[in-house]
């Protein structure tokens, strides 16, 4: 789950890790009066967004009076901001981040993210702040430290040491970095972070550090132990139809093609969504009903699918190990019904009991075409946007 | 022969008096697994299905002899129990429970690092020697006893697809085994294929896996350096876009790397056989194995 900035921020300052001053705006006036409180000039406007790249999309700007807030805060607030990692659509921006501006010596970049393959936790730092570190990793890899952690033995002295000497700070600047790297990696821990990032810290003029920017996201499976941090989610930066789905349990995520698509597990629907556009059509979403999908839930996934206005044909794969496929037949009938579905709906199950679970969609009267095997509903589902 | 597991592994259920633990110690038995444990923290002394309840693995183990541990613990407390079977010295710990935290099993993969125990999963549908022993979630009937093909994968009903296919061309399963859809988990491609490749009767196998991480790059690099048996892959996730995760929490394309595309060519490159229609894997397969 990911965080905007202004909260990553707020997150910050309770762990100790210095940022700048700001507060957060919503209006255009409470941008004005937070840079009346801030005090001092220029200050930075800053979109917030859940997307990186704000300051190409003309997402930041710099004010040097009350006036230039307002005007920076009137673009801003309500508009479409598209970066290089929103997509053309863009994303409309429904707050600003009024923080002051800092006297910059240096950007740096430093980064937390738990390694899959090694099941260490890894630092990175660069003295290469400011950019996509994917690039800097692509281009010049060695501008890039990075320490594993062991997660039972945890940060030790020696990690913060190779950061801050390899990073050629300023001695007077050493101390503050070990203890905001030791505050960031609690951090890290303590809020199940999956990846927490500052880029650019930024050293002052006077040598001080300060999280330029702030970019956190946490583990969707530790939500359950962090109640107050699941509260931060912004449902305005999700898909209107993801947030419905969620609040049935559904996995579901919009995608921009005209087949929708139900299936029982994560990796058998993105199969799935492959052999739709290798049929020639694309997929509308991504939708897994579960290992054991229960009537209400194939229910509940029809009339999020028939939600999306460029649907125009459905393909549901079922692969019923433990479900049984009458069950299953059962449900999408009686769906189908309750959702009046208007669309052909190509269903493909397999399992338990298969000849009667298509004797059941056969007998029902409704436009569901059953597919034998993939092949066949790939076939069926070509026929469908021919 | 088989990989893991066979008609001899004594199983003990972690979670047995749950739904989903009750259920599926059923299936188990019925398929003839020695299911001869079962554990539930506050009800020892009751019995499942005539198997008895211990309050501890340790318990459990010394008590029936318990060599494998299958788990149905909620995801809040499975990182523990899976620490509390290693810590009853049980050889095989089988975690099919979805959403533990990924701190969680990072803490729990670096402690079992130092101890003498095989961990499967977690979030995945378990292990099954066909006609011997099934020790997980998969449906038993759609699986041929006898081999000669190993499967490995990182997801559960598109395995059941992949296995349904094979036996429909006719290819048994050695052993067929799910490593689980999480970022970090135990049992490895690399650690199956090396053992399908030191098992006689297994004569090729199925690799199939998904968006997310580097297991399939590293496995391609086994299979081109150390495996002379024949392979046979599938990657799902083409039509996956990046920064998404699709249902399981490993599958996501991250700062470009993880796509579909890079791992089937990684694959492709270590000289295995990689199939883009699912609809015709099985055929596919009998023609590579013939």
């Amino acid at each position: 789950m990911k965080i905007h900035e202004y909260q990553a921020k707020e997150l910050f300052r309770r762990y100790g890790i210095p940022v700048p001053a700001g507060e957060v705006a919503f209006r255009v006036e409470e941008a004005v009066q937070a840079a009346e409180r801030i005090g001092r000039f220029p200050v930075v406007v800053k979109a917030q967004i859940h997307a990186g790249g704000r300051g190409k999309g003309g997402g930041v700007k710099l004010a040097r009076n009350p006036a230039e807030v307002r005007t920076a805060a009137q673009i801003l607030l309500g508009m479409t901001l598209v970066t290089p990692q929103t997509g053309p659509e863009g994303r409309r921006v429904g707050k600003v981040l009024v923080e002051e501006g800092l006297d910059i010596r240096q950007e740096l970049y430093l980064g937390i993210v738990p390694d899959r393959a090694s099941a260490q936790i890894v630092l990175m730092a660069s003295e290469a702040g400011g950019m996509e570190i994917e690039e800097v990793a692509a281009a010049d890899p060695e501008k890039i430290l990075r320490v594993s952690v062991n997660p039972l033995l945890g940060l030790q002295g020696h990690h913060v040491r190779r950061l801050a000497y390899g990073l050629r700070l300023p001695a007077a600047a050493v101390k503050e970095f070990s203890s905001l790297v030791q505050n960031l990696y609690r951090l890290f821990l303590e809020t199940d972070g999956s990846l927490l990032e500052i880029n650019p810290l930024v050293l002052t003029a006077g040598d001080r550090l300060l999280a330029l920017d702030a970019k956190v996201a946490f583990d969707d499976n530790a939500l359950f132990r962090h109640p107050e941090l699941a509260r931060l989610r912004d449902p305005d930066e999700e898909h209107p139809l993801e947030v419905e789905a969620s609040k049935h349990h559904l996995n579901y995520i919009a995608l921009s093609g005209n087949i929708g698509n139900m299936v029982n597990g994560a990796g058998l629907a993105m199969a799935t969504m492959d052999l739709i556009q290798q049929a020639g059509a694309r997929p509308a979403n991504f939708l897994d009903v579960g290992g054991g999908a229960s009537a209400e839930m194939v229910e509940n996934g029809f009339r999020i699918i028939l939600s999306d206005p460029n649907v125009k044909g459905i393909l549901i794969n079922i692969f019923g190990g433990i479900l049984r496929c009458d069950t299953l037949a059962r449900g999408v009938v009686e769906a189908a019904r309750k959702t009046g579905i208007q669309v052909p709906v190509v269903v493909r199950m397999e399992g338990t009991n298969v000849e009667e679970g298509r004797r059941i969609l056969a007998d029902s009267g409704l436009n569901l075409i059953t597919a034998v095997d993939l092949r066949d509903a790939a076939r069926k589902v070509a026929e469908l946007v021919r | 022969m088989s990989i893991f597991v066979n008609r001899d592994t004594r199983v003990v259920v972690q979670g047995i008096t749950g739904k989903e633990g009750q259920f599926h110690t059923r299936q188990c038995v019925a398929y003839g697994t020695r299911v001869v444990a079962g554990v539930t923290p506050g009800k020892g002394g009751q019995e499942v299905e005539g198997i008895p309840v211990f309050h501890t693995v340790e318990e459990a183990v010394r008590r029936t002899g318990a060599d494998c541990s299958l788990i149905f613990v909620p995801p809040p407390f499975a990182a523990e129990a899976i620490c509390e079977a290693a810590d009853a010295g049980v050889r095989l710990i089988v975690a099919i429970t979805e959403g533990i935290p990924v701190l969680d099993m990072m803490r729990v993969k670096n402690y079992l690092a130092a101890k003498p125990v095989r961990l499967i999963g977690p979030n995945c549908p378990g292990i099954i020697t066909p006609g011997e022993a099934k020790i997980g979630i998969m449906p038993g009937a759609i699986h041929k006893p006898g081999g000669p093909i190993g499967v490995v994968s990182r997801s559960g009903t598109l395995t059941y697809e992949v296995v349904h296919q094979l036996t429909r061309v006719g290819l048994g399963q050695t052993t067929c085994i799910g490593i689980g859809g999480d970022p970090v988990n135990g049992t490895s491609f690399v650690d199956c294929l090396a053992a399908f490749e030191n098992d006689p009767e297994t004569r090729g196998v199925v690799l199939v896996g998904e968006i997310g991480g580097q297991a399939e790059e590293t496995a391609a690099q086994f299979v081109q350096e150390r495996m002379s048996k024949p392979v046979v892959g599938f990657i799902a996730g083409l039509t996956a876009p990046p920064g998404r995760r699709m249902g399981h929490a490993g599958a996501i394309i991250s700062g470009g790397s993880g796509t579909a595309r890079a791992k089937i060519e990684a694959l492709r490159a270590a000289g295995i056989r990689v199939c883009e229609d699912l609809g015709g894997l099985g055929e596919f397969c009998r023609e590579v194995f013939g």
